[in-house]
């Protein structure tokens, strides 16, 4: 079973943007929210040269990195186009307006 | 939910407890008499009438009326009379006790009786609960105050009516409607028309923004304001005030909108108090199995209040369905519910909006948009797999149902797939027909006097004319007839049509924007100028993008276009930049930050410096360096420290260097005749005024300006994109200079006597380069491009024009400089910069 982690509203990621999260012993976690209010989570690194992905511009259901420009799809983390490589993506979902988290499996352990 | 006081039970407690003598039929109690609880009561007529004893209890005073139709009700198009589904007959000739005006309080499982506030109690052999949703009420101060309505019942209605009166009695009232959803946005509308000023309060961007995606909410919003509606999005209630009863709703940032009537439409939740007093098990609603039987299986529970494999429904059209199933298993057939698929129409006279499904796609799902600025329409079709998954339709929804249809038989539309999002007509009749699904053969199919460009009226024959005359391109056949220059719905069109002419000869055109759209740079620019576009839904929506929301090169582009085009109007668009300029420091390959504060003209102090040091031990940055462009850069500075670091700076009087920027980077000088003994002017000072005067422009690239004091020109001034040399005489004006990627020297302008006219010239001459140039050209590229002599005709040649570009060129100064730095340190977008802050789950907690 998945435990999952509140971490707040939609209305705490702005539109066409991300947010951070950090959980202790885990890489940081992007959330983001499109502008047609999906929201998706990756790990904030951009399969190229790690690139915080959270800095991207969102446009459709794509982050393009804020380092070179590479193309992310949301929902799968694959780059698009020309380019080849693939960010971990966590399980997110929305319930009752919260946006809940897919615990990582290190964190479930300690607990 | 709030039950109406003062109402009598239509029915006495005495008759009640008289079981009709001989009637040994199972019991069936139904809670609820709403749209699905008397809708489960017909379908279990229909199919075995006579097997269940049947009393509904209902809240309400009334029979049983359609609830979606209160919305004309509320607008005059309908009576209460004609939305009433089922009349006193009705249930007195189908053998059913109707009890209204007496909702149930208790349930008691184990001795299967319910009790209602009446007292009255009643033995049931299966229960059926229908209690429907109860309306969300924001949790505000002054939530309670008379005149704070929510719309939901033929209640909620007579509210709003008699304070419409109430308003024209005094001479037109105002209401306020919290909420830009269907709900909300049917008050309104129903208001509006009812005469009272109404003001809609949205706390998203977009309304509907759970059933319309940002283009067609724009749409809608534009609509609305035209006919008279003040609709506020991005708008937080923080109070609704006024001592006794409503007089206005305040907001988070400080407006106030005075109302006579608040009406809270922000949502619902399905209404399970009585399920969960009585131990049901209850998720976000009473939960419920494929035939409607919830945690007891003498329990059964219908419409808005469950909760059906993890999905609670606020529409009507799976109430049927689930209707239709739960009379199936209490007749002993087991069909079993699925769950649904639904769309929204909104029931607004005159305003078409249609919604279907998943229409914010997702994975592997592609967007097909078609945008009809001069019928005011837009169609969004999103297909996965060959399959309609989602579709939005605004202006045209005719095609809404077929749409719908094939969303719900998941058929594939790969054969269709070009023609799909032209609708019905033309995709599958004009195909079964005999018309051919090429697109080319359909064109050429076309009469010579057949429109092609509906917003300038030009022929098929005029385009095959100026094709024939020689215009072998897009471009050429735009400027030639104006076909497609307009909104470029019919660019496809004019493109069918010389492939159809010329075959392999079709001359490519000059590059666009960007693949979302057809329009090159400076026919966005001259088009958001001349239609006097304000946002960028708009121009996305009026140019027809072929994207719904743009991609990574456009949303910059246009962010800029506007914010040139309607200084101190344009809200600057911060998701559509890019990181350095929505962070306002330059990102690192780490993910740190650097932080460049202004040092005017080169020139810097104790203080300054002093404050550098400190933040660099302060929060510890690994390294300070002097910039090619004469200041400090202080680096590894982390996102959430940034704020801090900047109010640090403010503090010793430094402002943001926008080293980051599309926009006045530095302005480098020598140190010129105050100390030099070759300088011939105070270049140092000159430089200094520049900067002042330059400093937070947003351009199409980033600008450097230097100003030597002799033609050694020590600060570089002819590899800059505005040079001053100072000679004894005056200063020589240059322009166009690189000193990166390709090193280019500037281009002389003139020669002036005085620093005014020095400062004059500049300023012109970066409005003609801010007003003309493409987004991320620099200007020597754009010199190359349109001539120096180009530029010297807008510059120096003409005294007046310079003076008016200079003109523009202050005024939207006026509103730029503003230290964006000193903005975020007091708490502007705090959350650009903090982590959200997860909740800590319980059993972590524990374990800690
Ligand atoms: C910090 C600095 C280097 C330094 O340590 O001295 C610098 C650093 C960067 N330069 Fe530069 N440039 C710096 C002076 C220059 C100069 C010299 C000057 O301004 O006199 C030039 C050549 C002059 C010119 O621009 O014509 C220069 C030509 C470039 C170019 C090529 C521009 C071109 O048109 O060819 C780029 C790439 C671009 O802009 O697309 C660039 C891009 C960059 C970027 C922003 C790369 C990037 O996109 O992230 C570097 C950011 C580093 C950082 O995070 O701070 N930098 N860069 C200098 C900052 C000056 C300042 O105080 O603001
Ligand atoms: C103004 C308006 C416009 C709408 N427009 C549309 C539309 O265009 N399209 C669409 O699909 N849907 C629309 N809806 C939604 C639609 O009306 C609902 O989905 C539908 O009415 C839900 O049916 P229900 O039986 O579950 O709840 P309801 O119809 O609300 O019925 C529940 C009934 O139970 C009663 N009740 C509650 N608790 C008790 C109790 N303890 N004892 C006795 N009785 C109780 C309530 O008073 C109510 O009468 C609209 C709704 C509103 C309010
Ligand atoms: S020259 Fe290249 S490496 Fe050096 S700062 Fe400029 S962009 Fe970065
Ligand atoms: S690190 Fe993301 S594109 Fe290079």
């Amino acid at each position: 079973m998945t435990d999952w982690i509140d971490i707040g509203t939609l209305a705490d990621i702005p539109q066409r943007g991300a947010r951070t999260v950090r959980i202790e012993g885990e890489p940081d976690i992007a959330v983001f929210r499109t502008g047609d209010d999906r929201v998706f989570a990756l790990v904030n690194e951009c399969p190229h040269k790690k690139g915080p992905l959270s800095q991207g511009i969102v446009h459709g259901h794509s982050v393009a990195c804020p380092l070179h420009n590479w193309n992310i799809a949301l929902a799968s983390g694959e780059a698009q186009g020309a380019d080849s490589g693939c960010t971990p993506t966590i399980a997110v979902r929305k319930e009752d307006g919260r946006i809940l988290l897919a615990r990582p499996e290190a964190m479930k352990d300690a607990a | 939910m709030e039950f109406q006081d003062g109402i009598e039970p239509t029915t006495d407690y005495e008759d009640m407890l008289i079981v009709p003598s001989g009637d040994v039929r199972e019991h069936l109690v139904v809670v609820g008499n709403g749209m699905a609880g008397c809708r489960a009561v017909e379908e279990l007529l229909a199919r075995d009438a006579g097997r269940y004893r049947v009393t509904i209890f209902g809240a309400e005073p009334h029979v049983n009326y359609n609830r979606i139709m209160l919305s004309p009700v509320l607008a005059g198009e309908k009576t209460f009379e004609q939305i009433v589904i089922n009349t006193r007959e009705w249930y007195d000739d189908s053998g059913i006790e109707l009890i209204t005006a007496d909702p149930v309080t208790a349930i008691d499982r184990a001795a299967r009786t319910v009790t209602a506030r009446s007292g009255r109690t009643v033995h049931y052999d299966r229960l059926l609960i229908a209690t429907g949703s109860d309306p969300f009420i924001i949790p505000v101060p002054g939530k309670d105050l008379p005149g704070v309505i929510s719309f939901r019942d033929m209640h909620d209605v007579d509210t709003m009516l008699a304070a419409a009166e109430a308003g024209k009695a005094a001479g037109g009232g105002s209401a306020v409607v919290i909420g830009g959803g269907l709900l909300g946005l049917e008050a309104a509308h129903g208001l509006t028309l009812r005469g009272m000023k109404v003001t809609v309060i949205h706390l998203m961007p977009t309304l509907m923004e759970r059933q319309l995606d940002e283009a067609a909410g724009w749409l809608l919003k534009s609509a609305l304001e035209s006919r008279g509606q003040t609709i506020l999005t991005g708008a937080d209630t923080a109070e609704i005030y006024g001592g006794g009863k409503v007089e206005g709703v305040r907001l988070k940032d400080g407006r106030e909108i005075p109302a006579s009537l608040v009406v809270m439409a922000v949502g619902i939740r399905p209404s399970v108090g009585l399920a969960r007093a009585a131990g049901l098990e209850i998720g976000r609603g009473i939960k419920v199995d494929d035939h409607m039987v919830t945690s007891d299986p003498a329990v059964l529970a219908v419409g808005e209040c469950v909760e059906h494999d993890g999905n609670v429904y606020g529409l009507v059209a799976p109430l049927w369905d689930m209707c239709r199933s739960l009379a199936d298993g209490l007749t002993d057939r087991h069909t079993g519910y699925r769950g649904s698929v639904t769309s929204t129409k909104l029931k607004v006279a005159g305003l078409d909006v249609f919604s279907a499904g998943d229409f914010s796609g997702g994975e592997g799902c592609e967007d097909i948009v078609l945008r009809d600025a001069a019928r005011g329409v837009y169609k969004r079709v999103v297909v996965k797999d060959d399959r309609i998954v989602g579709a939005v339709l605004y202006g045209d929804t005719a095609d809404g149902g077929w749409y719908f249809d094939l969303l719900k038989k998941g058929e594939s539309v790969a054969d269709i797939r070009d023609l799909v999002i032209f609708g019905q007509a033309y995709a599958v009749l004009g195909a079964s027909g005999g018309g051919a699904l090429d697109p080319k053969a359909a064109v050429a199919a076309l009469s010579d006097d057949a429109e092609i460009c509906g917003c300038n009226g030009v022929s098929k024959g005029l385009v095959l004319g100026c094709i024939k005359a020689g215009a072998c391109s897009l471009d050429a056949v735009r400027a030639s007839c104006k076909a497609s220059a307009s909104c470029g719905s019919c660019t496809g069109l004019v493109e069918n049509l010389l492939m159809l002419t010329l075959g392999g000869d079709v001359e490519a055109g000059p590059k666009t924007l960007c693949k979302c759209t057809s329009f090159t740079h400076d026919d966005v620019r001259r088009e958001i100028v001349a239609q006097d576009m304000k946002s960028i839904p708009e121009v996305m929506q009026k140019l027809h993008w072929s994207t719904p929301d743009g991609c990574s090169s456009c949303r910059p582009a246009l962010n800029y276009y506007l914010l040139c085009a309607l200084p101190g109007e344009y809200v600057d668009d911060q998701q559509s930049r890019f990181v350095n300029e929505r962070m306002h420091a330059n990102i690192q390959k780490d993910g740190t930050y650097s932080v460049v504060p202004r040092m005017w003209g080169g020139l810097t102090n104790p203080r300054e410096l002093r404050a550098i040091a400190d933040v660099v031990e302060k929060y510890e940055a690994p390294m300070v360096k002097v910039t090619g462009g004469q200041r400090l850069d202080i680096f590894g500075i982390k996102k959430e420290d940034l704020p801090a670091v900047w109010a640090d700076l403010n503090a010793a009087g430094m402002v943001s260097g926008h080293a980051y920027g599309k926009s006045l980077r530095t302005v480098k000088t020598c140190v010129g005749s105050e100390w030099c003994r070759f300088g011939t002017q105070d270049s140092t000072g000159l430089g200094v005024k520049t900067e002042r005067m330059t400093w937070g422009s947003w351009m199409p690239h980033k600008f450097k300006i230097a100003v030597s004091g002799c033609p050694r020109n020590c600060a570089e001034a002819t590899i800059k994109d505005f040079g001053v040399v100072c000679v004894d005489s005056g200063y020589e004006l240059s322009v166009g200079g690189n000193g990166g990627i390709k090193v280019r020297a500037t281009d002389f302008l003139c020669k002036v006597s005085t620093e005014e006219e020095a400062l004059e010239y500049c300023a012109a001459f970066i409005q003609v380069y801010r007003e003309e140039a493409r987004y991320l050209e620099r200007t020597a590229p754009w010199i190359e491009r349109v001539g120096v002599e180009y530029v010297k005709s807008r510059v120096v040649e003409d005294d007046a024009g310079r003076k008016a570009l200079a003109a523009r060129f202050l005024h939207a100064q006026s509103f730029s400089q503003e230290d964006p730095w000193a903005k975020r340190a007091s708490g502007d977008r705090v959350d650009l910069h903090r982590h959200l802050e997860p909740l800590v789950p319980q059993e972590l907690a524990a374990a800690e």
